[in-house]
């Protein structure tokens, strides 16, 4: 029995990674989440918006490697944020003002909206292609590890040993950053506060005199912020592939119902809830749980609930759970 | 009368496209008779699949983007047919794999009756949790050992549990057992459709396609991984087929003279014969589903469908199910993909768990479907030969693209090195705009619902 070194291998294996990926998908489930807050649609475009921000990013980012530039111990990409950020904000601009707009004048169903997101997403996922390619792209540079495994042991004296990289690190920063600059705008600012009257009461808000383009405006811009952000950070963390950014589409969605879709606060608990359910149930416990419990009970096989082939699978069972027993979501959602 | 002219004209064009393949390599044609069959194979199954998403969509609002998964559970029928089973696997743990099958199943339905039975409440949160918890583990128990004993047996060639084909060593001969996997592709594909169907359907529409897209990948991760199924990655090779094999009719006499008598050498000729025959056969399922999706569509519950489309609230009000109703066609419409699935695995000769993609069998159907004319039945299969067509013809014409634009350019330049590669990403591209433009400019299709 040994509860510290149990505990530093579950820090290793499960916290850290999740709280990484759960950051991850949670500034990616903000920016569904505005789309349908304001908006009013589910934007499956949205994992290839990801993507182009991304794919930008890189090409910014290997434009300054062959500058000579970079940030030293932290990953240049994070200096190619800003533009990569305004790249995506030109296309959904562009994307809003040739298709989107012409069905919101109609007041189409939201279901149109929906079909016409897939069209824009098979538009972007083709320029991703052209613009990059459909390599496997690691852009992470500067210092790998905050700590490393080995230094962990040297340091602490325990067999088990505790690795951060600096992209895990990174990602949790930024995301805190993010949420709260926000929350910030969403609370304390004129045009955010315009926004949430918006959402929650579209009539209401234009008669009391509140610019539509304006709200929608400022909403794709910030979607644009937070949908590069979150790939970035998921493609720093991991590696970019234009196909598995299509693929985060379902953890991503699945974290926004689960914390009650068009609700900010929401899908930041979603996006945590999804990641550490994938986390724990496609972890292999043998090694924690033979510390923690007495040789004779130590387990013989992996303990391992699932195969992480089937993450998927976890978040999708725990959608159709909130789906079927409380339909708004943990934190109250809307319903159109 | 000028509507069914324009009609008959769009049906020609299309024709016209596949017959120009088969007889001109001019522009981007390829002139060559058998990459047009081949291509109207694919077409004839892409518009079988149409059909079926036209089902849910245009006859009842449903927005299923899972097609791919039923789709690929109908491949998956394919094998557990028409394959002979594989010598000792059932006694080395098939058994034990179905008892854990059945086993977890139970604990399912289990679940369900004691939570109708027990008063909601802390016991009984209490008790669906340990049934559900102790059910998983004795599955996972009883399931695993089985597993174990299946992949164990020749991994290399098998380790999984094969099908149901009786012919053994001989299970070519019985071709017509492909056929059979077909229907069944049909059934598996609607027994997941019931279980989607049954808890996602009744909440509100983006819900369901989320659900949809999520059980797609589901099952293509179950297919990729469940070795002892599918073999998963390592592929299923060497499916029967229900028309004869090429190297067969090259080998007999009667038909060298006849392909002869036709002016033909007897490769080409045995080649174009098989590939008539996959075209026949799939002729005769896409005129039986139309002719029956016709017949619903025009039926007292095809109108009941509609009605409830256009306005649930009226249609519920009238004493329509109409939850029941749509579980019912979302069921039937997935039931169709399936069918298609099977087809196309027969036509592939094999199970690739990897070219299972989102983009090429659920997005792809929709665009068939919307640009064909939702609503419509000979709307969505005019948009199957179509699309499938423009998917096909799009890498030429996008190497043609890059040719002329990049012609006076050096090969190094920017530009010139992104062409190069372009012919392959167009696909997207020209879909992604053929789709808008037609939802913007005619959101009813090329065939409009009458």
């Amino acid at each position: 029995m040994d509860y510290l070194n149990a505990l530093v291998a579950l820090a290793n294996f499960v916290i850290v990674p999740g709280l990484a990926y759960g950051a991850q998908l949670a500034i990616g489930a903000l920016g569904v989440t505005m789309i349908y807050g304001v908006l009013r649609f589910s934007n499956f475009a949205h994992g290839d918006t990801m993507a182009f921000g991304t794919a930008i990013t890189i090409l910014f980012t290997w434009l300054f490697q062959s500058w000579g530039i970079s940030l030293g111990p932290l990953p240049t990409a994070l200096l190619a944020l800003p533009f990569g950020i305004a790249g995506c904000a030109l296309l959904v601009l562009g994307t809003d003002r040739v298709v989107y707009k012409f069905y919101r004048a109609q007041k189409a169903k939201p279901v149109i909206l929906v079909i016409v997101s897939l069209g824009v997403m098979f538009v972007m996922n083709g320029i991703v292609r052209f613009v990059i390619g459909v390599r496997d792209i690691n852009f992470a540079d500067g210092e790998r590890f905050i700590i490393s495994a080995r230094d962990f042991k040297e340091m602490t004296g325990l067999d088990e040993g505790l690795a951060i990289k600096t992209t895990q690190m990174i990602t949790v920063v930024v995301a805190i950053i993010v949420m709260a600059l926000l929350f910030y705008f969403l609370n304390k600012t004129r045009t955010g506060k315009s926004m949430r009257a918006f959402s929650d009461n579209e009539d209401l808000a234009l008669l009391s005199g509140i610019n539509p383009e304006r709200v929608v405006l400022v909403t794709w811009l910030i979607v644009a912020a937070l949908a590069t952000t979150a790939g970035v950070l998921y493609g720093l963390d991991k590696s970019f592939k234009a196909f598995t950014y299509f693929q985060l589409l379902l953890p991503i969605f699945a974290s926004a119902i689960v914390g009650g879709i068009g609700n900010p606060v929401g899908a930041i608990a979603g996006g945590f809830t999804i990641a550490f359910a994938e986390v724990t149930i496609t972890y292999a416990w043998k090694k924690v749980l033979t510390y923690v419990m007495p040789e004779s009970l130590e387990p013989d096989g992996l303990v391992q609930l699932l195969s992480t082939d089937y993450k998927f699978a976890v978040s999708f069972a725990i959608l159709i759970i909130v789906l079927l027993f409380k339909p708004t979501g943990l934190f109250k959602g809307q319903s159109i | 009368m000028s509507f069914s002219l324009r009609n008959t004209f769009l049906v020609l064009l299309v024709a016209g496209l596949y017959v120009l393949e088969g007889t001109t390599d001019f522009w981007i044609f390829s002139g060559s008779p058998d990459s047009a069959l081949k291509m109207l194979n694919f077409a004839l199954i892409s518009a079988i699949m149409a059909l079926g998403v036209n089902l849910q969509w245009g006859f009842a609002g449903l927005f299923n983007v899972g097609v791919m998964g039923f789709v690929a559970l109908g491949g998956l029928a394919t094998v557990l047919i028409s394959m002979p089973p594989t010598e000792g696997a059932m006694a080395a743990g098939g058994w034990r794999v179905l008892l854990g099958l059945i086993m977890g199943a139970a604990t399912i339905v289990l679940t369900v009756l004691v939570r109708a039975k027990m008063p909601a409440g802390k016991a009984r949160v209490l008790a669906t949790l340990v049934l559900l918890v102790g059910g998983f583990f004795l599955f996972r128990w009883v399931f695993d050992g089985g597993v174990e004993g299946i992949e164990a047996i020749n991994p290399a060639l098998f380790g999984n549990i094969g099908g149901l084909n009786f012919g053994g060593e001989n299970y070519k001969d019985y071709g017509w057992m492909a056929i059979v996997a077909w229907p069944v592709g049909g059934l598996f594909a609607a027994a997941a459709a019931w279980v989607i169907g049954k808890t996602a359907l009744g909440l509100r529409s983006d819900y369901l396609a989320i659900a949809t897209l999520g059980i797609a990948e589901i099952i293509l991760a179950v297919i990729k991984n469940e070795d002892w199924l599918s073999r998963g990655v390592k592929n299923v090779t060497g499916l029967p087929r229900p028309v004869p094999y090429e190297i067969d009719l090259q080998n007999d006499p009667g038909f060298i003279e006849k392909a002869a008598s036709w002016g033909l050498d007897p490769m080409t000729a045995s080649t174009l014969y098989v590939k008539i025959g996959y075209s026949l056969l799939f002729t005769v399922f896409l005129i039986a589903l139309l002719w029956l999706a016709q017949r619903a569509l025009s039926s007292p519950w095809g109108r009941m469908m509609r009605a409830i489309r256009d306005n649930e609230t009226a249609a519920e009000a009238m004493g329509k199910d109409v939850t029941a109703r749509h579980l019912q066609i979302f069921i039937l419409g997935s039931a169709i993909c399936g069918i298609a699935g099977a087809m196309m695995v027969t036509i592939d000769g094999q199970l690739t768990p990897t070219t299972y993609q989102p983009l090429r069998f659920t997005f792809l159907i929709w665009v068939m479907v919307i640009v064909g004319g939702s609503g419509n039945n000979f709307g969505a299969v005019l948009g199957g030969f179509l699309v499938w067509w423009l998917w096909v013809m799009v890498e030429p014409l996008g190497l043609w693209i890059a040719d002329v634009t990049t012609a006076g350019l050096d090969p190094t330049n920017w530009f010139a090195v992104r062409m190069s590669e372009f012919g392959a990403h167009m696909r997207l591209l020209t879909m992604g705009i053929v789709m808008l433009l037609v939802l913007r400019f005619s959101p009813r299709g090329l065939m409009p619902e009458k």
